[in-house]
């Protein structure tokens, strides 16, 4: 085992004898997200560094501890992007907690989720033992896929160490439209252009205001200009816009009220919900900033076949009502049995994703 | 229910309970009825099965998994058979569970952009289904005219095009899935994600171990209004290979980049006279999709790449028969190989593309020193190889010979920094060499994943992931992994 990694397998193996949970933590970028933070903090941020980096390869291997800001400009010297566009919430954010939180930003819609991106993983289980799934190719079908089954588990399986990345080059050019809709006409706009062959990467609604981002070949965007119509946005204002709407840094999702997110169909018609809205990810993505009550979130998203979390709330509320959907029984066990396989003490962020285990 | 059950018995009782729930014809008992299902695409692997069931609902799935479950008895699901490594080998003394009457399309909804289908559905009806809304199902692999999209999540498919578009598991949203005790879960949704673990993500590619999937809802893609190949010629595989890489480097993904060796491209004229350059020593395919503007500019950017790359001769498809036509050759070049010798075994390691041309010279080295010929047809944007090692079984020893050449191949993969199987999938072929790629305790926690699903180890057992036994007899014999 690397040296680098010894220090974190002891102190793992400590925590599996003494059954003492442990708050896995890299910057701390996402301590408001999840569950209640219980058990001793496990610092990964000296556990980085980019291990390998290939542009050619299309795939970087980087330690966890890694900041995401420093690993996007490595990958910005060779024109490459990570192409879900991680959320940063923050300079502190490190890839290990990207990771394991498993969030795509606006481009989500067009260029795939984190999870797609994920090629390999390094994890330290329960045992301090380090364990190799997936690998470094863009192709990989030897044993069950536990890297992907990893992110988004928000550390509630092991601890992650490394992770592969498919990376891709970054888009020609691009440019940032805005048009007047409605939500109902928006909505139908997403889905009517989601359809055609169109170079549309981000889309995010709100105030009865359509932004739209374009990137791909020169000629393809001059042509898409064309049929969509709309006001071309200043290229620096849309670089910011873009940017806050990943970060979460713009206005409406500020303040102390609770942010609901829903996942949702694309095709779900505009939701009678209390509370300011944002949509993005051409209608899969709605964004409530409200204190109504939990159960009009979770019965809406349910309805329409999707999912609502309390992204960002009070501790009391989080509490009280869970922060992810509640699973079915049949799923819920499931999740117990996995958890129970690879975390047998339960010492990995427990309650992080629900509340039992 | 502890007590042990001779097999006699059991096998009464499973008779006469699956009678009761499958239709009339849905229970194949004889051996002539069950004979065409004792293997996969993976013929060098053949095993009766005690029966063959065949329910027409999912009720009836529910049904036989429960039987199964609560008599010990072993159970391979079964979607078209095509798969290349026997993962749809039957268990001796086992059920083989055919989803092949599942051939329903339930629903296309083209402003969702989804299809729900059943899993008995090919590949390929999915996108002709889609077709009229001018979108298609993108995974595209070489068996798409016969493959099961069951199959295809089984497996976690790919295809000529899964350098931009992905692999099953980037193109499908949700699974019903039976686990064995008969319990039905859905897996994913409508949406872009769910809550808790990615379930979805595990269960694509587990090979009929975990559950056995009853509907699938596959995301449909919007036809590209035009595609356009590159065909250009190099007289060195070295040259071809890092013409890969200059690709990636200039910022091109390419919708398909796909190489042949001239064993290969040799094999293909003689039988689709694709008007491959057969005096060259390697050729490659390049393809670009999407709007008339991009093609046009990607096309001239990949022309100026292959051309500083040594490229000999490069020739762009005129229209789309003409582009239809070069790729017929790459399609067809498992069969076309199959014209040439009794029998051929086809490797699937990836590999970094850098090390596409050291792979192919170590290729080479290894058909001198088995004795075997091989073709060589590699997804070359993803580093997928597929090298076709010809033998033939009815000479003493040459079967041994080519599964030894093939072994060495999928270590040599694994030292290059690789993996054993791109998107073939482990099945029994591939068995072994999980523990030149994994250690100990990954192989464990496979276990543990297989455990949690299927704690009785009932649905497709023998495959993927090996015993310790077995493992410590392959290390002491086979190359052990060296761990970084």
């Amino acid at each position: 085992m690397s040296a680098m990694y010894e220090e974190h397998a002891a102190r793992v193996r400590s925590a599996t004898e003494t059954r003492a949970p442990l708050r896995i933590r890299g910057g701390g970028s996402k301590d408001f997200y999840g569950g209640p933070l219980t058990g001793d903090i496990l610092d990964m941020r000296s556990v980085a560094g980019i291990v390998a980096y290939d542009p050619t390869e299309l795939v970087v291997t980087a330690r966890c501890g890694t900041s995401l800001v420093e690993l996007e400009a490595v990958l910005a010297e060779r024109n490459q992007v990570l192409a879900f566009e991680p959320p940063h919430f923050g300079d502190a954010t490190t890839l290990g907690g990207c990771v394991a939180a498993g969030l795509s930003g606006p481009a989500r819609a067009s260029a795939g989720s984190l999870r797609d991106f994920v090629l390999g993983v390094k994890l330290l289980n329960g045992l301090g033992e380090v364990l190799n799934f997936g690998g470094q190719v863009m192709k990989n079908v030897a044993g069950y896929d536990v890297s992907r089954l990893l992110a988004g588990s928000l550390g509630t399986l092991g601890v992650l160490l490394e992770v592969s990345l498919k990376v891709l080059p970054r888009p020609v050019t691009g440019l940032t439209l805005r048009l007047e809709a409605p939500q109902e006409k928006a909505l139908e706009l997403m889905n009517r252009w989601a359809g055609a062959p169109l170079p549309i990467t981000a889309t995010c609604w709100c105030d009865d205001l359509l932004t739209l981002r374009l990137a791909g070949a020169r000629a393809a965007i001059a042509a898409a200009r064309q049929q969509l119509g709309g006001e071309l946005v200043e290229a620096t204002e849309a670089a910011s816009f873009w940017r806050d709407l990943r970060d979460q840094r713009r206005d409406t999702f500020a303040g102390d009220v609770s942010l609901w997110r829903l996942s949702l169909p694309s095709v779900t018609p505009p939701l009678d919900l209390p509370g300011k809205q944002l949509i993005e990810w051409g209608g899969s993505l709605r964004w409530f900033k409200s204190n109504a009550d939990a159960s009009s979130f979770r019965e809406a998203a349910v309805r329409a076949g999707g999912h609502a979390t309390l992204f960002r709330a009070n501790p009391e509320q989080k509490l009280s009502v869970g922060v992810f959907q509640p699973l079915p029984s049949g799923l819920l066990a499931l999740h117990r049995r996995l958890k129970q396989r690879f975390d047998p003490p339960g010492i990995f962020n427990p309650g992080r994703m629900y509340r039992d285990f | 229910m502890n007590q042990p059950i001779s097999p006699e018995t059991t096998t009464i009782a499973a008779i006469a309970a699956l009678r009761a729930v499958l239709p009339r014809q849905g229970l194949l008992l004889a051996e002539e009825e069950v004979r065409p299902y004792e293997c996969d695409g993976l013929t060098a692997y053949r095993q009766l099965p005690l029966l063959v069931a065949l329910p027409e609902t999912e009720e009836q799935v529910v049904a036989v998994l429960k039987l199964c479950h609560q008599l010990k008895l072993p159970v391979v699901a079964r979607g078209a058979g095509t798969g290349l490594s026997g993962g749809a080998t039957p268990v001796q003394h086992g059920v083989v569970l055919s989803l092949a009457k599942f051939m329903r399309i339930l629903e296309i909804d083209p402003v969702a952009r989804t299809a729900r289908v059943q899993p008995g559905v090919r590949n390929i009806a999915i996108s002709e289904a889609a077709a009229r809304y001018a979108l298609y199902y993108a995974p595209d692999p070489s068996s798409q005219i016969a493959c099961t999209i069951g199959g295809n999540v089984a497996e976690n498919s790919g295809g000529v095009h899964c350098l931009k578009y992905g692999l099953t598991v980037h193109n499908v949203l949700r699974v019903r899935v039976a686990l064995i005790d008969g319990e039905v879960l859905e897996i994913g949704g409508g949406a872009l994600d769910s809550a808790g673990y990615d379930l979805l993500a595990l269960m694509i590619g587990s090979e009929g171990m975990l559950g056995v999937v009853t509907e699938v809802t596959v995301k449909l893609t919007p036809k590209p209004i035009l595609a356009q190949v590159i065909m250009a010629s190099f007289d060195d595989v070295e040259k071809a290979g890092n013409s890969v890489a200059a690709i990636v480097a200039a910022g091109i993904i390419p919708a398909g980049l796909e190489m042949m060796d001239k064993a290969a491209t040799a094999a293909v004229e003689d039988f689709v006279h694709a008007g491959y350059d057969l005096s060259a020593a390697a050729i490659l395919l390049a393809e670009s999709d999407g709007t008339r503007e991009e093609v046009a500019e990607e096309i001239a950017a990949m022309r100026a790449v292959l051309e500083s790359s040594g490229a000999t001769e490069i020739r762009i498809s005129r229209d789309e028969a003409e582009r239809l036509k070069f790729w017929a050759g790459r399609k067809a070049a498992f069969p076309a190989v199959g014209r040439i010798t009794p029998d051929y075994m086809c490797m699937d390691g990836t590999i970094p593309r850098k090390h596409i041309a050291r792979m192919l010279t170590c290729i080479n080295e290894l058909c001198a020193e088995f004795g075997l010929r091989c073709a060589n047809v590699f997804h070359a944007g993803d580093g997928n190889l597929h090298p076709l090692i010809m033998f033939d079984a009815n000479v003493a020893g040459e079967t041994e010979r080519a599964t030894a050449f093939g072994a060495r191949i999928l270590e040599l993969s694994v030292e290059m920094g690789g993996t054993i199987t791109g998107e073939h999938g482990v099945g029994i072929e591939k068995v072994q060499q999980m523990c030149v790629q994994f250690s100990a305790p990954e192989l464990s926690a496979f276990r543990d994943v297989k455990a949690a699903f299927d704690a009785q180890a009932l649905l497709n057992p023998g495959k993927v992931v090996p015993t310790p036994r077995r493992c410590s007899e392959y290390r002491l014999t086979g190359t052990p992994r060296e761990h970084p």
